[in-house]
């Protein structure tokens, strides 16, 4: 393992060794794009973590303290939008999927480079728009229901098309991955024997391509609401105002997979290597993320139960929700089977592996609560929804997006990272997110509503352990970005395959050159030959 | 689409296989975009369908079925651009995508003399649920057909240049995928809003 | 496959035309016999003829492999599914 890998003189830079501006701002390299967008959306995640900070801070008190109840709306409704459409969306699939897909299928660079760049130009654009949106103060929460945001003074008009130029670069993003996962597999690459990941990346992309055209609608209509009131969602004009909650939900649903999705991905490749056991259920794993696709697709109605919906919709969509369940599940077997009896070692990666496990079952488990109809009456906009998908998004995404930071860092840069920082980070960051989760499903339960910025004052205890809770989960993640941002310049040299792992992105140098391998790869098997015959080397 | 910087493998066979996968998937996603409205579409139509009756007899039906059959025109001239650069008979080729611009410029021209016509009237989109309706997706296809003229002027500077050959003619193929496409959308449009209102 | 019998690929895509234009027509005459529903059935069912048409001989989908005929006829399902459960609500709501 890493510890006891001789320092070597300083390597060769590989993709990273053209410096300047330019270098990066107009590179076709899928390696550098897949970094403009890991730091762009880092960035967000920060700044989304700051005004997560802050709304925690307010809710201590019950009343209208530190700062104002719309300056509250406000936050919120930023701290949704960014770290949704900035962040969490296109931080696994367009970071790491860039910069991963093309070197574990054995390929030079992704299907069409100069598309690739230009979302993210795109990408850059819709920033630039949405901050510009913000300078009103906008207060709509990410969701943006109708009527109030096709009435309200915040400039929702230049957000819609904001974000419908950041979809549009998700996109290209996926219609990329779709083609070159399809065209340029190495030679005896065939579909099972591809790595999990690229499972994932396929069925998130699917996703992209096929539900985010119908936001890009939806906010087109939005705008046109406002500039024009066409009315489709105006029910003085015979419009119909959950039409937008159904356009809004045929993505916004499908979309948390695209969340998710790739987290699976990366764990399901960390599980074998740390565990050096071979994957348990390969196809079961590759067939289920095809499956929670597809079937992501067919319940987005479990969003608008108490919105008026018809009740035969509403049995529907519940009915549907459940089949979720199935497919997780078989994914969730896999790793645990995959995990018995294997020679774990915990090094930070299998801990934010195995921490995803755990909080994602959690966040998933309870999903059920939601999704059953009655319940959901009972638990809608409460805090419970909140933990819920808190424990989903951040235990799960973001937990599973540090696990694959952890585990291709030394391939990304090159360097190794301290694994004792790593580890403190991990703990604090552990423990710190159950603390301010767990609360909130409990609030959830004893009816706090969520959005609300004052709250009767018997909630108030269970809110002050949720805020003391997000400092220590603040401070680990701090932590943890210190310590990889420190190794990107301080860090010991990595070798090729610093884990002991089989894909073939670990097949050439760290960091790669700039066209991946010296010589394309032949694969003649499975990424996953862990076990027997690694015995009989040893 | 960047076909021309498709990395799908060493021959231009492969990679025109890779350009036309990523074409097919970008009008499925062009599918889904039109999908909202059509959703809208239906909706409101089962709701109102005297509102759409009565409305849609204000439309122009005769401009309609002309454009229509220009639109359907430049899909022609298209196809038999492809198949004349296909077989390398370049200026045959390059007056065939000057005749779809040219088409595809006519059908703008249609549009805007029905548009103005429609605003003499006082028809707007927002004075009802089926002029709305009917301004957004007329709207929205003409971006697309804007869109296609532009990458149609692109693919013809790229052929005047010399730069296509029977064997490598991919940019051409993309636009002309994409240019169908567009056609496609209106032949459903078109008895939609001007017909069966 | 066009460039071995092109004058038989131009045929082909003047008849196409012909078909359409036909069709066409023939949609725009049905438009003015009042047959209630009837009319957008048949208005529909001309559309996706001449839809039809225009994809398998302008877009070539004839001579297309089975991953191209997925990747364009798996939208079409997810646009059924956008309708359908839309319509699930709208039309069974009171």
């Amino acid at each position: 393992m890493p510890d006891d890998i001789a320092p070597s003189p300083p390597a060769d830079r590989g993709y990273l060794t053209e410096k300047g501006f330019l270098s990066w701002a107009c590179t076709l390299d899928h390696k550098r794009i897949g970094l403009l967008y890991l730091g762009t959306t880092l960035l967000f995640f920060l700044v989304g973590g700051v005004f997560a900070l802050l709304l925690r801070m307010k809710l201590m008190y019950p009343g209208e303290e530190l700062f104002s109840n719309k300056a509250y709306n406000v936050f919120f409704t930023l701290h949704g939008i960014m770290m949704i459409f900035l962040f969490i969306i296109p931080a696994i699939p367009s970071a790491l999927g860039n910069f991963l897909i093309p070197l574990m299928i054995g390929a030079r660079d992704v299907a069409f480079p100069r598309l690739n760049i230009f979302s993210y130009w795109i990408f850059l654009a819709g920033i630039i728009v949405i901050l510009a949106s913000l300078a009103s103060p906008l207060d709509t929460g990410w969701t943006f229901y109708t009527p109030y945001s096709a009435t309200t003074g915040a400039a929702v008009t230049v957000l819609s098309f904001g974000i419908f130029l950041v979809g549009m670069s998700s996109i290209l993003t996926g219609l990329n991955f779709i083609v070159t996962i399809h065209r340029l597999r190495a030679p005896g690459l065939t579909w099972f024997r591809l790595p999990l990941f690229i499972w994932s990346m396929y069925a998130t992309s699917i996703i992209q391509v096929l539900a985010t055209p119908v936001v890009g609608i939806t906010f087109l209509l939005l705008a046109a609401e406002r500039i024009f009131g066409v009315g489709f969602f105006d029910p003085a004009k015979g419009g119909d105002p959950l039409l937008f909650q159904h356009f809004f939900w045929f993505y916004s649903h499908p979309v948390v997979y695209v969340m998710i999705l790739p987290a699976m991905g990366i764990v399901s490749e960390i599980l074998p290597v740390f565990a050096r056991k071979p994957i348990f259920g390969y196809k079961g794993i590759a067939y289920s993320s095809l499956a929670i696709a597809f079937i992501g697709f067919l319940v987005w109605g479990h969003h608008m139960f108490v919105s008026g919906m018809s009740d035969v919709a509403g049995i529907i969509f519940s009915f549907l929700t459940f089949f979720v369940a199935v497919p997780t599940g078989v994914k969730v077997f896999n790793w645990i089977a995959t995990l018995y009896r294997g020679s774990i070692s915990l090094d930070a990666p299998m801990l934010y592996s195995l921490t995803f496990i755990f909080l994602f079952i959690i966040g998933g488990l309870t999903g059920p609560f939601l999704g059953a109809l009655a319940t959901n009456v009972h638990l809608h906009d409460t805090y419970f929804v909140v933990a819920h998908f808190h424990y989903t998004m951040m235990g799960g995404t973001v937990i599973g997006l540090f696990a694959g930071l952890h585990y291709w860092f030394p391939k990304m840069f090159g360097r190794m990272y301290s694994e004792r920082r790593a580890l403190t980070a991990w703990l604090l960051i552990f423990f710190g997110f159950n603390i301010t989760f767990f609360s909130m499903f409990i609030l959830g339960v004893q009816g706090m509503p969520r959005r609300w910025a004052e709250y009767p004052e018997r909630f108030q205890p269970l809110h002050i352990a949720s805020t003391a809770g997000s400092w220590f989960l603040a401070l680990g993640t701090v932590l943890m970005f210190w310590n990889l941002f420190r190794s990107l310049f301080r860090g010991g040299p990595a070798q090729p395959d610093p884990w002991g792992s089989k894909t073939l992105e670990w097949r050439t140098g760290s960091p790669p050159p700039t066209h991946n391998f010296a010589e394309i790869p032949t694969v003649t098997e499975w990424p996953y030959g862990f076990g027997k015959k690694e015995k009989e080397r040893e | 689409m960047s076909g021309t910087e498709s990395h799908g493998g060493e021959t231009p066979a492969q990679a025109l296989a890779t350009a036309k996968l990523g074409i097919w998937t970008f009008l499925a996603t062009e599918v889904l975009l039109f999908g909202g409205l059509f959703t809208c579409y239906i909706v409101f139509r089962l709701k109102y369908p005297e509102l759409f009756y009565t409305e849609h007899l204000k439309l122009n039906r005769p401009l309609g079925l002309v454009n229509t059959v220009v639109l359907i025109t430049s899909s022609l001239t298209m196809a038999l651009g492809i198949a004349a650069m296909k077989q390398g008979l370049r200026r045959r080729a390059t007056a065939c995508i000057s005749l779809t611009i040219l088409l595809a410029c006519g059908f703008l021209g249609v549009k805007y003399v029905e548009w103005s016509e429609d605003f003499s009237h006082g028809l707007y989109p927002g004075t009802n649920l089926f002029f709305s309706l009917y301004f957004m997706m007329t709207g929205l296809h003409g971006i697309h057909v804007v869109a296609g003229i532009c990458a149609l002027c692109w693919v013809l500077v790229l052929a005047r240049r010399g730069r296509f050959s029977p064997e490598y003619s991919t940019p051409v193929e993309i636009t002309g995928l994409y240019w169908h496409f567009v056609d496609l959308v209106w032949i459903y449009l078109f008895p939609l809003l001007y017909l069966v209102g | 496959m066009l460039n071995t019998s092109s004058t038989k690929a131009y045929r082909t895509y003047i008849l196409v035309w012909l078909a359409l234009l036909v069709l066409t027509v023939v949609t725009w005459l049905v438009s003015y016999v009042h047959l209630g529903m009837l009319n957008v059935t048949v208005a529909m069912l001309i559309a996706s003829m001449k839809a039809l048409l225009v994809a398998l001989f302008f877009m070539h989908l004839r001579y297309e492999n089975r991953l191209l005929w997925a990747f364009a006829i798996i939208p079409l399902g997810f646009l059924t599914l956008i309708i359908g459960g839309t319509l699930a609500d709208v039309l069974l709501r009171d």
